[in-house]
């Protein structure tokens, strides 16, 4: 369908063609019928430049309507409203434009057909518009879509990149190693952790959502391996309604934003930390809010905070809203608040 | 007996840094660290011969740490991976540990720290004075008297040359920095810190309004009142940032 695609200006003088070419025709029409040329032209333009200001309007006024049933009834109604309205401007417009019996007779007598005419030319206007706009919205949701899932699939690379992040397995590792000497439970344990974590980032399926439990179990994995590395310094607080666990949200979406909190919250301080995250619903909107200590005072981080702007663009390319993750700073607490909505 | 601190943010790293050491007899664990204050302070405190320094740290980083000591003492880095550091380890051929590495890697190190001796902290001060970490860019560590404080860059006003010395210039006053201006020239992002005279930097956000001083010499004045020399070149690098 190229129509969507075609530039303005090219619409506007094919618009106006179609109507000159009405215009000519009926012309051609009243002439026959023994009118003189002035008088049919007159009549053909005031006609047909009235309809096509009628055809303009309802083309317009259908741009912010997505085409629906409800609405269908809506623009038949709308269009009849119009052609009444275009036959009563035209025959008040040529009544005193052209003044004499025989055409005043024959003006009053085309009333129907004129109208019948115009309508039908709206109408066509009407199922065009509404053609057009159906086709451009599913393209622009397909292309939504596309981008969604093309995001999605470079997440996932970059998540095997970030989460198998170089320095926090390294750093693993390194813990494992020293765990094997003293503690080689404990090591092994690890290793199963980081094992399961590592699986999970790299999971085959391409499902793009997963419920809230899986995530978090997910999550788990890697607050567990955290823990141990940082021991005691390192204090996570998940407040979570049983109620809340089936809801949905995109895959490997939290992990990011934790990470976050976390390397924040340990580097910018010096003391013992707590994270906390908090899910709650709100009404048809599962909200997720991370909260991690910083120091006003000396924390040289601005906007957003970084690592944040992938899950951010990720939220926007899904869900088409740019409001679905807000960051937070008071009392040297650092708050990402994440709104996932739930669809019916 | 060699004296040993370790700095490592992470406990199981340090532990086993710990358990490498015991085939070392000839050195001993005199404090451990668990971010880069501590350090400092153990350091001034035990004056140590050798140290095992991490990078990655809370509040300062390992270069961030050893920019702030006196007379450094011999520097063994450990590290998980930071692509940053091990480039700038490997341009100034300085031994470093990548996490995790075997008792014979360790043992490795010790032995060319030993033979090297003091040639490894020349380096290490060669190291300092061509790296910054990307979050340097970002804050400026300072010393004042034992305490230690972080400027985020934001808030420095301008910076001044002064002899070997950086008067860091801000609300509370200057504190003095041992780097060139050279080096906050490079690291500084150009379009916040402008150097506008051989011997300063300035930070365009305080910047207020350019006076004429003679015919053709400038002044900048900033918000805090102070009158910044603008040099030729630097008159004119400043009009260009600015778009004047």
């Amino acid at each position: 369908m190229p129509a969507p695609s075609l530039p303005i200006s090219r619409m506007i003088i094919a618009y106006l063609a179609w109507w000159t070419l009405w215009g000519a025709l009926q012309t051609m029409l009243l002439m026959q019928w023994g009118f003189g040329f002035d008088t049919a032209m007159k009549d053909a333009l005031v006609t047909q430049l009235i309809f096509a200001m009628a055809g303009y309007t309802i083309n317009t006024s259908m741009h912010s309507y997505r085409p629906s049933g409800r609405n269908a009834i809506y623009v038949v109604g709308w269009s009849v409203a119009l052609a009444a309205i275009c036959v009563y401007l035209q025959r008040e417009t040529l009544m005193r434009m052209i003044d004499y019996p025989e055409y005043l007779a024959f003006l009053g007598d085309s009333t129907v057909i004129r109208g019948a005419f115009g309508w039908l030319n709206i109408m066509l206007i009407a199922v065009l518009t509404w053609f057009w706009v159906y086709v451009k919205e599913k393209q622009e949701s397909e292309d939504r879509r596309n981008e969604a899932i093309k995001l999605a699939r470079e997440t996932e690379l970059s998540n095997l990149r970030q989460q198998l992040q170089p320095h926090f397995l390294f750093n693993s590792l390194n813990s494992i190693s020293a765990l094997t000497l003293s503690h080689p439970e404990e090591a092994r344990k690890m290793i199963q952790q980081l094992s399961d974590f590592l699986r999970g980032t790299i999971r085959k399926d391409d499902k793009a959502f997963v419920t809230l439990d899986e995530e978090l179990k997910h999550l788990q994995l890697y607050l567990d391996i955290e823990r141990v590395r940082f021991g005691h310094r390192l204090n996570t607080q998940i407040t979570c309604d049983e109620s809340l666990r089936q809801l949905k949200l995109p895959a490997l979406l939290l992990q990011p934003v934790v990470e976050n909190a976390i390397k924040f919250g340990l580097y910018d301080t010096t003391g013992d930390i707590t994270i906390q995250l908090v899910a709650r619903s709100e009404g048809s909107i599962l909200e997720l809010e991370v909260t991690n200590p910083y120091d006003e005072a000396t924390s040289s981080r601005t906007g957003t905070g970084f690592g944040l702007t992938a899950v951010q663009r990720r939220l926007d390319l899904l869900f088409n809203r740019g409001d679905l993750i807000k960051t937070s700073r008071q009392n040297n607490l650092f708050t990402t608040l994440l709104r996932i909505p739930q669809s019916a | 007996m060699t004296r040993v601190i370790l700095i490592d943010d992470e406990p199981l790293a340090r532990s086993i840094l710990r358990t490498y050491l015991k085939n070392h007899a000839d050195f001993s664990v005199v404090a451990e660290c668990g971010d880069g204050f501590e350090g400092v302070k153990a350091i001034a405190q035990h004056k140590p011969d050798v140290i095992f320094l991490d990078i990655q740290m809370p509040k300062i980083n390992g270069f961030e740490l050893l920019e702030l000591l006196e007379s450094p003492p011999g520097v063994i880095f450990t590290t998980a991976f930071d692509e940053y550091a091990m480039q700038a380890f490997e341009r100034h051929a300085i031994d470093y540990l990548l996490k995790p590495f075997s008792q014979e890697r360790f043992d490795k190190a010790i032995l060319k720290w030993k033979s090297q001796g003091t040639g490894v902290t020349r380096k290490t001060e060669e190291l300092l004075a061509s790296v910054s970490p990307p979050e340097e860019r970002q804050r400026i560590v300072v010393k004042k008297g034992s305490n230690l404080v972080i400027l985020p860059v934001h808030t420095v006003f301008y910076l001044e040359a002064f002899d070997d010395y950086i008067k860091v210039h801000t609300k509370e006053g200057f504190y003095l920095k041992k780097k060139t201006m050279a080096h906050y020239e490079k690291v500084l992002d150009p379009k916040q810190f402008v150097r506008v005279h051989r011997s300063y930097i300035l930070n365009l956000q305080e910047l207020t309004r350019i006076e004429p001083l003679t015919k053709d010499s400038h002044v900048a004045l900033l918000k805090s009142g102070a009158r910044i020399p603008l040099s030729e070149s630097g008159f004119s690098i400043l009009k260009a940032v600015l778009g004047i």
